[in-house]
């Protein structure tokens, strides 16, 4: 309404300068026995309009001991939310003495991507997705985000991002509820370099320059990124596969 | 109309005032060890503690009224981390905390409301040292080394610590130097169960703040050759 009637009250889409955009990040629970928790990956491609502007940024973010935060859209606003986020997780676990819960993180999380919301609408998007490691339940749990703050928890995996629908089909295929962390891992890099296939804003891995996709795990061990060897030996593993068939 | 009360004899009143009220509770020992610097309190209570995480590597531990230093720990968390948040965490520093805590002990005790019953001490773990300050009532500061106490009877407790400190301690030997001097107050040893016992260790991650289960306290004291590491205790702030 605002666009038709007040065109000039209203910034435009097409006045805003260009942004830095990341794309495919997903999640995904693994649990056999007491190997329970979330693998959390993204790609390392920024773009900006059709230029490549960054072949290394990171995507996936430390949120506290517990879990992890994973952020497609407009970088800079991104960046921003996953570090206030930080902040405020242990700002509240130093004040109180304990941390939050998972759910008690999640819907901060959403009132901040509500916050957004007018930055949202002028083309800033920012959709995180959350993951951790709920001790209560001893399980991996992953939340999604739309842009006024919905917060919704999906069971098994989830991706967001230009390349989000080519990692889910990827996903879908091979997901199962009793995988062990190692084939979640391998799981990840799969959709991942799929999604890369398809979508020309998500970065593949890089083996010239040596960059691979950042893998992340959240367990009852708390969080930790894969070492970049230790990725390049798994996708090396992916490529060997798909040269095959 | 007001009767004349002359600065000399107001201030007096307040640090009297102030003196009395800390004393009233039981000390805080604060000691160097090799890794760092060991906070060791009586506290009966598992839950509201006198020892805090403030940021990735300064603490602090305080005597006197709960509610009083409660919302002092508080302040100065959230200054830490508007502080490393504005601009980088490592421009978190335990000077710059412990200068707030002085301004804002100071402006307390001459403001017409009542000053705080509390003392504070503020510590930083560097990589080859441990910055220690001690804030008063007044919000006068002094930096301290080694070892110090705050609250309580000092007297007896701190010649006790000096007598057994010595620098390069592991941990478990400062705590039993700890331990020894809180229960020279005493007329007995003070039960390891009614210890609360954090710290600072510079080889920890990003924060370096433990804090020692109670189980880990007992075994630390029973072993008098204590080869001490923080490694195994709690996480973080929990």
């Amino acid at each position: 309404m605002l666009e038709r009637s007040a065109p000039d009250a209203h910034p435009r889409l097409d006045s805003l300068p260009e942004h830095v955009d990341g794309t495919t990040v997903l999640a995904l629970t693994f649990g056999r026995d007491d190997e329970r928790g979330v693998i959390v990956a993204g790609d390392r491609r920024a773009t900006a309009g059709n230029v490549i502007s960054k072949r290394d940024v990171r995507k996936v973010f430390q949120a506290d001991e517990w879990s992890a935060v994973a952020i497609s859209g407009a970088a800079g606003p991104a960046m921003e939310l996953a570090k206030i986020f930080a902040t405020e997780l242990e700002h509240y676990e130093k004040v109180e003495g304990s941390p939050l819960s998972l759910e008690g993180k999640a819907n901060k999380l959403a009132q901040m991507v509500r916050n957004n919301l007018p930055m949202a609408m002028q083309g800033l998007v920012v959709v995180p997705m959350f993951a951790g490691f709920d001790h209560g339940r001893t399980t991996g749990r992953i939340y999604e985000f739309d842009p006024t703050g919905g917060r919704y928890e999906e069971r098994h995996f989830a991706s967001t991002g230009s390349g989000g629908r080519d990692a889910r089909g990827s996903l879908k295929a091979r997901y199962r509820e009793d995988l062990s962390r190692e084939t979640a891992i391998d799981i990840a890099i799969e959709a991942l370099w799929d999604a890369a296939d398809e979508d020309i804003a998500t970065g593949g891995p890089d083996v010239v320059r040596q960059i691979y996709p950042l893998v992340t795990v959240v367990d009852s061990d708390g969080y930790r990124e894969l070492e970049d060897d230790t990725v390049a030996e798994r996708v090396d593993a992916v490529i060997n596969q798909r040269r095959r068939s | 109309m007001m009767p004349y009360v002359s600065p000399e004899q107001m201030m007096k009143d307040r640090a009297d005032f102030a003196r009395k009220g800390i004393s009233r509770g039981k000390s805080v020992v604060a000691i160097e060890f090799d890794r760092g610097v060991l906070f060791v309190a009586e506290n009966p209570s598992t839950t509201l503690h006198k020892i805090s995480e403030i940021y990735d590597r300064v603490a602090f531990a305080a005597v006197g009224k709960y509610n009083e230093f409660e919302l002092l720990r508080r302040q100065g968390i959230r200054l830490a981390d508007i502080t490393g948040y504005q601009y980088a965490r490592e421009d978190v520093t335990g000077r710059s905390l412990a200068n707030a805590y002085a301004n804002s002990l100071g402006s307390a005790f001459t403001e017409p409301s009542k000053p705080f019953e509390v003392e504070l001490l503020v510590a930083e773990v560097t990589p080859d040292a441990v910055d220690l300050y001690h804030i008063l009532y007044d919000g006068s500061i002094s930096d301290e080394s080694g070892h110090v106490v705050i609250g309580g009877t000092t007297e007896p407790v701190n010649r006790q610590l000096a007598d057994r400190y010595a620098p390069g301690m592991d941990l478990g030997a400062a705590l039993r130097a700890a331990h020894a001097a809180l229960s020279s107050g005493e007329d007995r040893a003070v039960d390891p169960r009614r210890l609360e016992v954090a710290g600072l260790d510079r080889d920890r991650g990003r924060r370096k703040f433990f804090r020692l289960e109670t189980e880990r306290v007992v075994e630390l004291l029973d072993t008098g050759d204590g080869t001490g590491s923080a490694d195994e205790s709690g996480q973080g702030a929990s």
